[in-house]
């Protein structure tokens, strides 16, 4: 089957089976990195995009489900030259260790500034819960994620 | 049970064992070696090894260490930028690579500062000294006349010549070994070194910038994907492989004994591949008997053990008569790496040479293990570090790596990535092993220790690849032909193994400190950060308190009785004082405060943690609102890096105290995914206040020594708040209720 999607303001056409989880069609059909493969069940959150403007986990969402969503991922937000404010604020905290889960935080974090442009820190760390971070830089993350919400123009 | 006591010889054997899988360093085995050289550089002795000058005016220094996520890269970076006077951004690293590089076997054990920073420090100094002494050829005049800024020798009278093109000017410059002949600069004249450093790879990683052996793609690559029963031991008695082998895009069913897998050309056609084997296979009934994880202590006290005495002094004098005994028993559960990525390698069979893409801690000794297995020589095999998730230990990486490689095999000339997903993870890799401990001391009529006697049981916390005996590699041991796991090495004090740590840092006249290491293996056991320290300062630090309390004593004054090291006694002022630590100051039933110290390795850094705790006495739900750490790490190389590894390491401990244990019935893992090992999530982890003390000593490294007392000051604190002592990792809700009962 053939499927057309727009990520990143792109519109790509990709021949997948229906039942193909999205992730896997974001980073091999697509090359994309920013969503990476953590535990297929939906649990941890590593896979996380924004699929119609709302916080998705890519691994439990079937290609034939998208639709006509837009997906926005990691790479849509900024890039290396000209990073997202909240990749920036992420690297003026040195918000990560390993950087695996980051992906998922940046893209919770977005989904939150989008719907809460100045959310507390309860309400940061609560839309961050379901997102594992292994290594420890929770705190970082919250101030990274607060850093950006402080910020007056955004 | 046999006791062992360490003779002359026997010291001689186990550090031979060491030695060869763990490479301390030992004047009497380096022969000639004189003492002050750089433990990586003994080995490893060609300038060019380390550093080159690049022709587009940059400078690649290898490592031989990996980055695992603890910003070894910059910090090294720091340091030959700081040696070479070479601007930072002109730095390229390559880390632990087989193909090139010096080999520095592990990246493991907190010392990656230390050994690769100490070599990088001596070849940086060196070179600089080579450049040096040129450009004073070339100028006529002295190289103590010149400066060097940025890469650029200026001489006196304005002249000048870059790094780069006195290297062209004669192309052998470089090639010879590192003399030692140029002394490294003093800590007070550095510019770089002991700065905040942001990390050289986070950019790239937070903006999906392929970082990641996850996100490596090769040309004609497929995908694969491993088939493990459900429990250890069974054997694969059939599947259904034409069944599997007519799959969409399927390329390749790869079975060796009991080794099963299937390669792809899509990832989730590998995964489709993956769960119809999954569903035809049929497998023995055989399974190894494990534990009965309800009474674990006592499980493992029952399995065979070797019995070491690693520590004593005092015991030809009889114990003290008159004297106030306490004993206490103590456990820890089995833990699991828990990286948010499962581990990934890529592995590629092309002219009969396989080169593997992997996020192990030993390049070079994994290495070796793969060409065992794979029938090949080691120069036929190289294995190249590439990051993967979070790293905390020996976790699946080596593993996946065979893997990966056994299918390779059957698909050569085709790159191959094989990710395990989360339930081989959480079931095969290999887990920081259950531990019991059981501490008995008597006070004098002073309140001192006057005896201390110490046991500990666990199997090895040490069976990485590379080690004599056999092959450390999952698949390994189910080939049709299986290879034998390596025995365990025995790793002499003060590093130790379940025994690191177990003989306290404390003054203590008469002590005896026995570990039994345990034979047995029911649950696959490997080294899981801070191996045998974290059950151990648990034990010590808990019962440090459990003594004060019965000599009348503060926890703070107590222990600062028994230590003389100034800088022990000034990490433990240091948090106290931090966290406004007030003697007497009793707990009231919910809210608590508890301290603990450890000196990692006993020969690392020093760290002091008070730890604050409310119980929810009706959930029993123990909150943690805020960490105070004081730690001592000798000069700090980047101080938020050196922070960001302290912090990331009370978390991580605060997570462990409080919710992790592999979980398991008597066949088999049961705890396969994150609802069934929960980890620290944010509206769980507390508020953090790290003090550095200020040293220009050697660097001792930062990544494990804040883990072990955080988990001890969680437990006195507990004791503190409730009046109840819990003596067993985790405390969960069920163990708080029962102690509130």
């Amino acid at each position: 089957m053939t499927y057309r999607l727009t990520v990143n303001g792109l519109s790509h056409e990709v021949a997948a089976a229906p039942e193909t989880p999205l992730l896997y069609v974001l980073r091999n059909d697509l090359g994309l990195n920013g969503p990476k493969f953590g535990c297929g069940l939906g649990q941890c959150g590593a896979c996380a995009a924004l699929v119609g403007g709302k916080l998705a986990r890519t691994c439990s969402i079937a290609l034939r489900d998208v639709g006509d969503d837009p997906i926005i991922t990691l790479e849509g937000l900024g890039t290396l030259q000209r990073p997202h404010p909240l990749q920036k604020a992420f690297i003026e905290e040195q918000a990560a260790q390993c950087g695996y889960c980051s992906n998922g935080m940046i893209m919770a974090a977005k989904a939150l500034l989008d719907r809460n442009p100045k959310p507390s820190d309860e309400e940061i760390r609560d839309a961050l819960a379901d997102q594992l971070c292994r290594c420890g830089t929770h705190n970082r993350i919250v101030s990274a994620v607060r850093n950006v919400a402080m910020e007056p123009l955004r | 049970m046999s006791v062992m006591r360490l003779s002359r010889r026997h010291v001689t054997q186990s550090l031979g064992v060491v030695l060869a899988t763990f490479a301390l360093p030992s004047p009497s085995v380096f022969g000639q070696a004189p003492p002050n050289v750089p433990f990586s550089l003994r080995n490893n002795r060609k300038l060019e090894g380390w550093i080159r000058l690049e022709a587009d005016g940059t400078v690649t220094v290898f490592t031989g260490k990996a980055e695992l996520g603890q910003g070894i890269l910059t910090a090294l970076t720091q340091i030959a930028a700081e040696e070479l006077d070479v601007g930072f951004d002109k730095i390229r690293m390559v880390s632990a690579d087989t193909s090139q590089g010096p080999d520095e076997q592990y990246t493991f054990g907190s010392q990656s500062v230390e050994q690769s920073g100490g070599a990088i420090r001596a070849a940086g100094a060196e070179a600089r000294g080579i450049l040096l002494a040129a450009a004073a050829r070339r100028f006529g005049v002295r190289a103590e006349e010149l400066q060097v800024r940025n890469g650029t020798i200026i001489a006196a009278d304005g002249r000048r010549a870059t790094f780069w093109e006195l290297a062209k000017e004669s192309a052998g410059l470089l090639k010879g070994d590192i003399a030692l002949a140029a002394a490294p600069k003093k800590p007070s004249d550095y510019a770089i070194v002991g700065k905040s450093v942001n990390r050289i790879d986070l950019p790239g990683k937070l903006t999906g910038v392929p970082s990641y052996v996850q996100d490596m793609r090769l040309p004609g690559m497929v995908f694969a994907r491993v088939v493990r029963p459900s429990r250890y031991g069974a054997r694969l008695l059939a599947f259904d492989e034409a069944a599997v082998r007519a799959l969409p895009g399927v390329v390749a069913v790869i079975s060796d004994g009991n080794f099963l897998a299937v390669a792809a050309r899509r990832e989730e056609q590998a995964i489709a591949g993956r769960d119809a084997l999954v569903s035809s296979a049929h497998w023995s009934d055989d399974a190894v008997e494990l534990p009965d994880m309800a009474r674990l202590r006592t499980e493992l006290q029952k399995l065979r053990a070797e019995t070491i005495v690693v520590g004593s002094a005092g015991q030809s004098e009889p114990a003290p008569g008159q004297a106030k005994r306490v004993s206490a028993e103590y456990s820890r559960a089995y833990l699991s790496h828990a990286a948010i990525g499962p581990s990934c390698a890529v592995a590629w069979l092309k002219d009969g040479r396989m080169t593997v893409w992997s996020h192990t801690q030993g390049a070079f000794p994994l290495r070796g293990d793969l060409a065992k297995v794979l029938g090949m020589q080691n120069g036929e095999v190289d294995v190249v570090h590439v990051p993967g998730a979070g790293c905390y230990g020996h976790n699946g990486a080596d593993d996946v790596a065979l893997d990966a490689a056994l299918v390779a095999r059957a698909v050569p000339g085709a790159p191959v990535k094989l990710q395990w997903m989360r339930d081989d993870e959480f079931a095969w890799a290999p887990f920081g092993p259950g531990m019991a401990m059981k501490v008995e001391a008597a006070l004098g009529s002073d309140g001192k220790i006057v005896d201390w006697s110490y046991d500990v049981w666990s199997n090895s916390h040490a069976m990485r690849p590379g080690q004599p005996g056999g092959v450390n590699l999952l698949a390994a041991w189910d080939l049709k032909t299986p290879f034998v796991k390596s025995p365990a090495p025995h790793i002499p004090q003060p590093f130790g193994d379940g025994d690191r740590n177990a003989v306290p840092s404390y003054e203590l006249p008469r002590k005896e400190i026995r570990n039994h290491l345990l034979l047995d293996a029911p649950v696959r056991n490997g080294s899981f950060r801070t191996l045998g320290a974290h059950g151990n300062i648990f034990a010590i630090e808990s019962f440090m308190d459990e003594l004060a309390e019965a000599a009348g004593s503060d926890p703070l004054a107590f222990r600062l009785a028994h230590l003389r090291d100034p800088r022990a006694q000034a990490v433990l002022q240091a948090a106290a004082d931090k966290a406004g630590w007030a003697p007497g100051k009793k707990g009231d039933g919910q809210r608590g405060r508890g301290l603990a110290y450890c000196r990692y390795k006993s020969i690392g850094m020093y760290a002091a943690a008070v730890v604050d705790v409310e119980v929810d006495r009706k959930t029993g739900v123990i909150k943690v609102p805020r960490v105070v750490m004081a730690a001592d790490l000798g000069l700090v190389v980047n101080p938020d890096g050196a922070k960001n590894q302290l912090e990331g390491g009370i978390v991580q401990a605060v997570s462990l105290t409080l919710k992790e244990q592999v979980a398991f019935d008597r066949r088999q893992i049961t705890s396969r995914d994150w609802s069934a090992y929960p980890v620290l999530t944010f509206t769980e982890v507390p508020s953090l206040d790290i003090v550095l003390m200020q040293r220009s000593d050697p660097s001792f490294g930062a990544g494990e020594g804040s883990l072990p007392p955080t988990s001890a000051a969680l437990a006195n604190a507990f004791a503190h708040a409730t009046g109840r002592r819990l003596r067993g990792l985790p405390m969960t809700p069920e163990r708080v209720k029962a102690a509130l009962s």
